[in-house]
């Protein structure tokens, strides 16, 4: 714990000496007081802004999940239907989703939040139903005999052991989730559309050559990821206590 | 019929249902949408929001800009952007992966170094780096290294490079540090030095842990390449075609589409790239008992 | 044919007749022969690869024969198992982890639609008898291997079964707890009244624990001899030891397992 801790200053002092010392134009790295600065002095619209960039990562967060989570029960009850769906979200996970942000705007309008929530929504199928396909699959083999013994139907099978063996590869989807979607919400917000999130203020900011201003919305967006983040972890864990690791 | 040929089958099925999904929602939601309580919740379905799609393949064999001649068709544009978005993608991509395994080495090595930059590393994954592309951005026209000037291009592929270090940073050390006690014994009985353990052993059981690390850190660059030149404002790549298009798209959308065809189309070379080196890896695949 | 098929009764709890199991090319089970009389104890041991597990699932209906026939309390195999007729504990304990322990030995009764209240009497009941009633409520995690054993054996009691399959399930165990496992589902069985087909690799456990020991060899898979088991209190005219722990000690538990021995040798021939 400690040695994270002594870099991360280390770092900062000496980036803060060398931008001194070097006389190092503010274009290309402000100090990191002139940052901490700003943040202080922005904080009342990085709290507003915040909450806008937040609330359409949570959004697409929740029907993401919810989507991705009934493709694959989907997926797993029928091999038609996980064939269909298998090519659909490998290609989706290799594919610029944000780069369908103008095609939703047009779609959706552009002014509300629905185009850049449907792009999380798309960024946060892709892992949620992964995992969970996985889960759903992994039925160990004395588990099965189990049910086999038992004369269970499908249904008593799925709701038995298989639904309730996948919540932990569903909970890890969800933290793998989680931070993805606030950095498909920053980055939709670079292609156009309403101008009141974090991303759009990054942007607004160095286009005013306040720099250091721009950088203090870039942490915060970075302290808005690591917040989804944590919850994510959160949720995984309290959901799987009492489980083996 | 055969596995490969049902896989194939599939496949295209499924692009070919949502192509069909498309018209249907298209036939069945009207031209404008379903609106409840001010926000939009079924989208536009006219022909001005959602083209059909024989409208926008149409549309790639038709000029960029109508009437004018000695002008390139919408495909080749699309085609040039695609390309050249795919390059600086690519070149960060190897840039960052280079980078990324030397700095996964130097945290082999150095266990100190480990403890101290893994939580970054990680963390890093799970926060918007792509914030600072603006920032990067910036850069463009204002400073030289050693009498070169720095181009927006440049600022396209550090950006790329930037978020494909990071993924395979971690990929590489969770696999170069993979190989269990007894096979890193086996070397040390032998004599080998840490270089030669690295070559012979650690290297080639890290390949199963850094092919996946690879997909993810191609994907990453794309997207990258892409948000990066918009904000730097780079002629030549697909991100900027996109906005272009995304401007003159009232009326007439199926352009816009067009280009975000390409730039699917380039996320999914990108990937076809990936795949190509993990076939090319195959000897080592599998895990290393 | 096997001698000891002489005395049975109308209503075996096992009964297997020219069973053949073929896996692709290889010849897992080779004209079984076997039956169980009720509250029987017959443990299956032999080389790997002789077949005992397989034979054992095919009992259970877990795989089908394929050729001859299986009957258990006089019904064919499948039906057995849809009527809930018997009771398996696996190698591995096969413990939901999601569930209690009493939610884990309720689990019979609850994919059959048996009632809330019955369920929990009867699961108390269980662990009751296996001696872990104070963990109903812990986590299977929380539990040694041991007791994670025990809980599958009462969950595999929890239908009332009349036959009781096991599939080495201390194999996993280390001697100690072993040999009191052996003694607690020694009392178990005797409690319950069930017929036990116990497959296992060690020669001492089968020994004490059956009343027969039906030796296999592989390649195909059959049985080659079988010999009196020493499970205490099967011979109550001569007087036998009640306690596991003396029987282990006599000159007869000895002779038998030598002869279980001789008849493995004699197979490998």
């Amino acid at each position: 714990m400690v040695a994270p801790l002594a870099l991360g200053l280390l770092v900062l002092v000496v980036w803060h000496l060398v931008v001194v010392a070097f006389a190092v134009p503010a274009f290309l790295l402000p100090t990191p007081l002139a940052i901490a600065q700003q943040f202080v002095a922005q904080f009342p619209v990085i709290l507003s802004t915040a909450a806008v960039t937040g609330g359409n990562a949570l959004v697409g967060l929740i029907a993401g999940f919810l989507i991705g989570l009934v493709l694959a029960v989907l997926a797993a009850s029928s091999r038609l239907i996980a064939e269909l769906t298998t090519p659909v979200v490998l290609a989706a996970s290799a594919i610029p989703i944000v780069a369908l942000a103008p095609v939703f705007t047009i779609m959706f309008g552009s002014t509300t939040e629905i185009a850049r929530q449907l792009v999380v929504t798309v960024v946060v199928i892709v892992p949620v139903f992964v995992s969970a396909a996985r889960g759903l699959r992994a039925v160990a083999p004395v588990h099965g005999d189990l049910m086999t013994s038992l004369a269970a139907t499908p249904w008593q099978r799925a709701r038995f052991v298989r639904l309730p063996g996948a919540v932990p590869y569903v909970m890890t989807g969800l933290r793998l989730a989680a931070p993805a979607a606030v950095i498909a919400s920053v980055v939709a917000e670079y292609f156009g559309g309403l101008q009141n999130g974090l991303g759009s203020r990054i942007t607004s900011a160095a286009a005013n050559t306040a720099y250091a201003r721009a950088w203090a919305f870039v942490v915060a967006s970075i302290v808005l990821g690591l917040l989804f983040h944590l919850g994510g972890t959160l949720v995984e864990r309290l959901v799987t206590r009492g489980r083996p690791a | 019929m055969g596995g490969r040929t049902r896989s194939v089958v599939t496949t295209a099925s499924a692009f070919a249902l949502l192509v069909l999904l498309w018209e249907l929602v298209k036939l069945v939601v009207p031209d404008d949408g379903v609106v409840v309580g001010g926000v939009r919740i079924l989208p536009r379905t006219d022909d001005a929001s959602m083209p059909h799609v024989w409208t926008v393949i149409a549309k790639l064999g038709q000029p960029e800009v109508a009437g004018a001649a000695d002008v390139r068709t919408v495909g080749a544009a699309v085609a040039q952007s695609a390309l050249y978005t795919l390059g600086l993608a690519l070149g960060g991509l190897v840039l960052g992966g280079v980078l990324g395994v030397v700095l996964a080495l130097v945290m082999l090595r150095f266990r100190l170094a480990e403890r101290a930059m893994l939580p970054y590393i990680v963390a890093s994954q799970t926060v918007p780096l792509i914030a600072i592309a603006p920032l990067v951005a910036g850069w463009g026209g204002k400073i030289a290294i050693m009498g070169w000037a720095w181009q927006p291009w440049a600022s396209v592929m550090v950006i790329a490079s930037y978020l494909a270090f990071f993924p395979i940073a971690v990929g590489a050390l969770r696999g170069l540090a993979g190989p269990n006690r007894a096979s890193v014994e086996l070397f040390t009985s032998l004599a080998a030095g840490w270089w030669t353990t690295l070559r012979r052993l650690r290297l080639p059981a890290a390949v199963p842990a850094i092919i996946p690390a690879v997909r993810l850190a191609a994907a990453a660059a794309v997207v990258g390449a892409i948000v990066a030149e918009i904000s730097t404002g780079t002629r030549g790549g697909i991100g900027r075609l996109i906005i272009e298009y995304a401007q003159t798209a009232t009326g007439d959308p199926s352009q816009l589409y067009a280009a975000i065809l390409g730039a699917a189309v380039l996320g999914l070379v990108a990937a076809a790239f990936v795949s190509l080196l993990d076939r090319a890896l195959w000897r080592y695949r599998g895990a290393v008992g | 044919m096997s001698e000891l098929a002489s005395a049975k009764s109308a209503r075996s709890a096992v009964e297997l007749d020219g069973v053949d199991k073929r896996f692709g090319d290889v010849l897992a089970l080779s004209g079984i022969e076997l039956t169980l009389d009720d509250g029987e104890f017959v443990s299956l041991i032999g080389p790997s690869g002789c077949g005992k597990s397989t034979l054992l699932r095919v009992v259970a209906d877990l795989e089908q024969p394929t050729a001859g026939t299986v009957q258990v309390g006089g019904k064919p195999a499948r039906q057995a198992r849809l009527d809930q007729d018997y009771g398996i504990a696996f190698q591995q304990s096969g413990l939901l982890e999601w569930r209690t322990v009493a939610e884990n030995v309720e689990l019979p009764l609850h994919v059959h639609g048996v009632g809330k209240a019955e369920r929990r009497a009867r699961a108390a009941e269980l662990l009751e008898l296996v001696g872990l009633a104070d963990f109903a409520g812990s986590r299977p995690a929380q539990l040694s291997g041991g007791m994670q054993q025990r809980v599958a054996i009462a969950r595999a009691l929890a239908p009332q079964p009349k036959l009781l399959l096991m599939d080495e399930p201390f194999g996993a165990l280390d001697e100690m707890t072993r040999e009191r496992m052996q003694a607690e589902l020694l009392r178990i069985a005797r409690e319950s009244g069930a017929a036990v087909l116990f497959v296992t690799h060690s020669i001492p456990e089968a020994v004490v624990l059956s009343d027969r020991v039906v030796v296999m060899t592989p390649r195909p898979g059959r049985i080659t001899e079988v010999v009196d088991g020493r499970r205490p209190g099967r011979d109550a005219a001569e007087l036998e030891p009640d306690d596991v722990e003396d029987v282990r000690e006599t000159a007869a538990f000895f002779a038998a397992v030598t002869a279980v021995r001789e008849a493995l040798r004699k197979g490998h021939q």
